[in-house]
């Protein structure tokens, strides 16, 4: 049972990476903008666990920060796009 | 450093913790993603994406709070500060969402429930906007 953190590091972003190649194609052929916002949140959700992860892979404390500035972009421009589509289609 | 090295011995149920809680959130993450491509319904979408945001970011923000912890030989709690803020925006984020994804079925006269109460302002008819 030796190096057994690695391997489960290596699962996690793999599991992350697949993840994020799923909500690509959700994102790529959605049928409406919302489906394609809903994916863009979900890719940034899960960029800031693959940059906690890293974290942890290289035992850094820098990473920290990184994740919490991509979760607050995450919601500002999740948040802003939904905006527009409640405001911007039919008033602009 | 090497990880594996510094893990060894005593430090064996620490790694197996972290380990855990790290395969738990990978899969969770990658349940939500599969759920936002297959799910039919725009409505059913939205629930998977709450798998990642909460239990997914709570275990790797565990698995982080442990290790970090266990590396430094002192408490390091900076972590728990991603699921707080998770748990003050992702909300936000998913209301305004379902709000103007309402409001565009409404205007597109799909199948979608009426309006509680008139006055509310994302509630009016897209008409008399």
């Amino acid at each position: 049972m030796n190096a057994l953190l690695p391997w489960a590091i290596f699962f996690a972003l793999f599991c992350y990476l697949l993840a994020m190649a799923l909500t690509l194609v959700r994102l790529l052929s959605g049928p409406s903008a919302q489906d394609r916002i809903l994916a863009l949140d979900y890719l940034y959700l899960t960029g800031m666990l693959v940059i906690l992860v890293m974290g942890l892979r290289y035992a850094s404390d820098m990473y920290l920060e990184a994740a919490l500035v991509i979760a607050l972009f995450g919601f500002v421009s999740s948040s802003a796009l939904a905006k527009f589509l409640l405001r911007g289609e039919v008033i602009e | 450093m090497s990880l594996g090295t510094d893990f060894a011995g005593a430090h064996f149920w620490l790694e197996f913790v972290v380990s855990l809680l790290l395969v738990f959130s990978g899969l969770l993450v990658l349940t939500g993603a599969i759920g936002i491509l297959r799910l039919k319904d725009f409505f059913q979408r939205m629930h998977p994406a709450a798998l990642a945001s909460t239990l997914g970011t709570w275990s790797a923000c565990a698995a982080s709070i442990v290790f970090f912890s266990a590396l430094q030989d002192r408490p390091v709690v900076h972590a728990s500060l991603i699921p707080v803020l998770l748990a003050v925006t992702v909300p936000i984020t998913t209301l305004l969402l379902a709000r103007a994804t309402l409001f565009r079925k409404r205007s597109a006269g799909d199948d979608v429930p009426a309006p509680l109460a008139i006055g509310q302002p994302d509630d009016r008819k897209p008409d008399t906007i």
